[in-house]
């Protein structure tokens, strides 16, 4: 254990991370989750050495990837630590190298070999009309790979709110009869929800399991509590503006230059639960908001009926 | 007697996508593509707000992601007839620039890159070798004996934990792999580095969009980021743009060169015969004058006669596809039907449907739209900006013009125009620093709805050609339908039974041994599949026949 963890260390510093970026970054990951700061080392454990790297199974359903892509984005852990040191990733369409016969092969095995143990990753909606008919991989529809594959794993975590609450293709009039996972199979699924998530999200939820070897605390909707416990409009750095009456009222005017508040073009910051203004995306780059685009309220149920028209006050 | 080979599920793409080819004689004679998911977007558009359509299209795609959103909103924008800013152009040009360098790299690196590389050869070669081969061939600024070693180590570690992640189970040891084993390792160090890359290049959509995937900072009449024109925001986004671009030009540009002097066979394997682009990079409000990327359709494989192309010729076809009825139609003249139903998956009789993508034509004719349509067309025109480039492929890898027209050209196109967008963007970033200098900070042109409206929006995207058509009554969304660059590359076949261009590709490709049919994937791969993006279906409800202007 001491010699990974300072082999760990060494190849860490080959790429020029320190010993100190590192705990930083834990420490960042440590907060994001809610944890107090005594589990910061236990948080760089789970990444410096790992006995047998936990296996995921990630199945992809009626999505657009979006979420995988969020997650390649991930830069603290880099995606290829996540993948050859930190997770057993054994099932993904997007990066495997196996195709075909190989690939549901290589299914079969993870799922077989690791019943009860593996974690499901589900990115995508379930086409539920029509026995299933509209979405299919290898000649199996969506809804029985899932009836196949989610109850033998030791939990489930939908990436992304096509898996958690239906989504884009679940929007009226719902051509497929997409649902999400939980409702589409009946079972409890913890929800990382957006569109894309937040990546930071996804690793906390994963870290918080290996760690604790439990899932976070959820609110009503599955949500983990540590990024989805609070409004945008709580955390804006825009809040300011808005409690005093600043508003942007037509893109491109000063007021936009100025970055006052977005509610009068239609944010739903204040009925979305989601932490993006304080931990932004890409790494810290930025957030919707910061770059004048009013929150469209994607890590809530059904807001492509509920929040449209986007551009209309609440 | 032939074999039928089917490989379902197609990894390492977008989507999920099914091929079935019938080999004879080690050969493929046969192929039937088919895209195996609806979701139905453009019916979920019908009644709504036409400025919010752009976040709903966006989730075509999330590794296509951006594109649908300008496609969009330059399709609203044409619809209310507002013109954009300056600003707010050269932003969504730079927006579209960056996804072409980060789409590209991904490809080649994390989707492509393993139908060509035997990770596993990788852990037998020599690191001082693969230092020096390194040295020889690549201007990447990591390399010597110890990194190559380390990066080695790595890989060994991994291997030996027996946990072999997304790398179990794959074609690993097959004959049609040719590189000796430094090069391998060469290159599987470089798909780590590209991962993290990537994730640096992405963060041009964050300065600009709020983030990536799915930026969120377009809008009807230009852009948000109004806060965002700041010296710090667009310094850092030349800064990642010069660190990509440095990437593509000493390490993606090398390895693709290297690697391809392996596989010249492929020059003459995957071959289409027709190319449209619709072309892209508007330098001023006229289109397509003064497109950076030129419009054009090359048939035949005719490089001394490439004409204009004009979105009045294009036909969708359903008559193999899970729609009712036959009939092939304009875009605008929206009418599928959905299959209603769990659709049957027939490739045995002669006018059986076997794919929820239509089949779109130029003029009756399949096209294949993307890189290699793109750099064509340009070189085609003659124009120096994409003619050298080519030239100088041609010419390192010794190969003939003729040899374009295939998997080897599909993916050396897409790493040269990787390259000369990534040149032009430092330009186009200049160019908002001047004009933000002389005073213009202008970001957006306000518009009015009107009660009636059509618009079309074209445009070139990593992928190829995506055209976005719209329909506004009573200021809501009536019709709304998109023709994407998969739904050209890997449609079904048309009501006149013609191949789409993967199919027509996957003639011909050897197949060593039909268990492991590694050689499949290379020719699927070469066209960057998308199939969210290439399912869609147009106004199930009504037969009405739109007459839209044609842009």
């Amino acid at each position: 254990m001491v010699n990974q963890e300072k082999a760990f260390y060494e190849r860490l510093a080959q790429k020029g991370v320190t010993r100190r970026d590192f705990m930083k970054f834990c420490t960042f990951l440590t907060a994001t989750m809610g944890l107090s700061s005594s589990f910061v080392p236990k948080v760089a454990e789970v990444f410096a050495a790992p006995a047998k790297r936990p296996t995921v199974v990630w199945l992809h359903f009626g999505e657009c990837t979006g979420c995988s892509e969020a997650l390649l984005r991930s830069m603290y852990p880099w995606i290829d630590e996540l993948v050859l040191e930190v997770l057993d990733v054994a099932y993904h369409e997007t990066i495997m190298a196996a195709a075909g016969h190989q690939a549901e092969e290589a299914l079969h095995q993870a799922v077989e070999k690791n019943k009860g143990q593996f974690i499901c990753v589900v990115e995508g909606a379930i086409a539920t009309k029509y026995n299933g008919g509209y979405g299919k991989v290898g000649g199996k529809s969506f809804l029985q790979i899932a009836k196949e594959v989610c109850p033998k794993a030791a939990g489930v975590i939908c990436i992304g709110s096509c898996s958690a609450f239906g989504n884009i293709p679940a929007a009226k009039p719902n051509p497929g009869g997409y649902k999400g996972v939980g409702e589409a199979l009946g079972i409890k699924t913890v929800n990382i929800a957006g569109c894309p998530p937040n990546p930071i999200n996804f690793v906390g939820t994963v870290v918080n399991y290996l760690l604790l070897g439990k899932l976070p605390a959820l609110d009503d909707l599955g949500r983990p509590l540590f990024a989805y416990g609070q409004t945008i409009h709580d955390n804006c750095a825009r809040r300011g503006h808005f409690e005093n009456g600043e508003f942007v009222e037509e893109f491109g005017s000063k007021e936009a230059a100025l970055g006052y508040c977005l509610y009068k073009v239609g944010c739903r910051g204040p009925e979305t639960y989601n932490n993006c203004g304080i931990v932004k995306f890409n790494s810290g780059c930025s957030w919707p908001v910061q770059a004048g685009a009013p929150c469209i309220g994607c890590s809530q149920p059904e807001f492509w009926d509920k929040f449209t028209p986007f551009y209309q006050e609440l | 007697m032939a074999e039928r080979i089917i490989v379902d599920p197609i990894t390492r793409i977008e989507g999920h996508l099914r091929i079935e080819v019938e080999v004879s004689g080690g050969k493929v004679v046969n192929a039937w593509s088919s895209g195996q998911m609806f979701r139905g977007i453009e019916v979920i558009l019908q009644g709504r707000d036409p400025r919010d359509a752009h976040h709903f299209v966006q989730r075509s795609c999330g590794v296509c992601t951006y594109v649908h959103s300008i496609a969009s909103v330059r399709a609203v924008d044409d619809a209310v007839k507002v013109k954009i800013p300056k600003n707010a152009r050269l932003i969504r040009n730079l927006l579209l620039g960056a996804q072409y360098q980060h789409d590209h790299i991904v490809h080649f690196y994390h989707l492509h890159a393993l139908d060509w590389v035997d990770v596993v050869s990788a852990l037998k070669a020599d690191p001082a070798k693969t230092a020096a081969l390194s040295d020889n061939v690549s201007n990447a600024p990591w390399g010597g004996t110890n990194y190559f070693k380390n990066v080695q180590q790595r890989l060994k570690t991994f291997v030996e934990s027996g946990q072999l992640g997304p790398f179990a189970n794959a074609y690993w040891g097959h004959p049609a792999y040719k590189l000796p084993p430094e090069a391998n390792l060469l290159a599987a160090a470089h798909y780590i580095e590209a991962l993290r890359l990537q994730a640096k290049a992405a963060r041009m959509h964050a300065i600009f969009g709020g983030k990536n995937p799915h930026p969120q900072s377009l809008v009807v009449g230009g852009v948000t980021c109004a806060a965002d024109l700041t010296a710090d925001r667009i310094a850092e986004f030349l800064y990642i743009t010069k660190e990509t671009h440095e990437f593509v030009k000493n390490v993606y540009i090398p390895d693709l060169l290297a690697v391809a002097s392996f596989y010249k066979d492929w020059g003459g394997i995957g071959r289409t015969t027709n190319f449209l682009a619709w072309g892209d990079f508007p330098a001023s409000e006229k289109e397509p004058e003064s497109l950076f990327m030129p419009r054009g359709v090359i048939f035949k494989r005719n490089l001394e006669k490439p004409v204009m192309a004009d979105p009045g010729k294009v036909t969708e076809h359903v008559a193999r596809s899970w729609y009712e009825g036959a009939q092939a139609r304009h875009p605008y003249q929206g009418e599928t039907k959905p299959f209603q139903g769990d659709p049957k998956y027939d490739t045995d009789s002669k006018e059986g449907r076997y794919s929820w993508l239509k089949a779109p034509r130029y003029e009756g004719e399949p096209c294949e739209v993307g890189p290699l349509s793109h750099v064509l067309v340009g070189y085609a025109y003659g124009q120096k900006e994409w003619k050298q480039p080519v030239d100088h492929v041609l010419k390192t890898l010794n190969i003939p013009a003729e040899a374009l027209f295939s998997t080897l050209g599909r993916t050396a196109a897409r790493g040269i125009e990787t390259l000369v967008i990534g040149e032009a963007m430092q330009g186009w970033v200049m160019e908002l620093v001047e004009n933000i200098k002389k005073g213009d900070t202008k970001t957006y042109e306000p518009y009015e709805m009107p009660d009636k409206a059509q618009g079309v929006g074209l445009n070139d995207v990593p992928r190829g050609a995506l055209g976005h058509w719209i329909v506004i009554e009573n200021k809501k969304i009536k019709n709304y339908q998109y023709v994407v660059p998969s739904t050209w590359n890997l449609a079904p076949r048309c009501a006149a039974g013609k191949m789409s261009p993967v199919e027509e590709a996957l003639i011909g490709t050897p197949i060593a041994d039909p268990k492991r049919p590694l050689e499949i994937l290379r020719t699927v791969h070469s066209y960057d599949p998308c199939i969210a993006c290439a399912v869609h279906v147009i106004d199930p409800d009504s037969n009405e026949v739109y007459k839209v202007r044609v842009a």
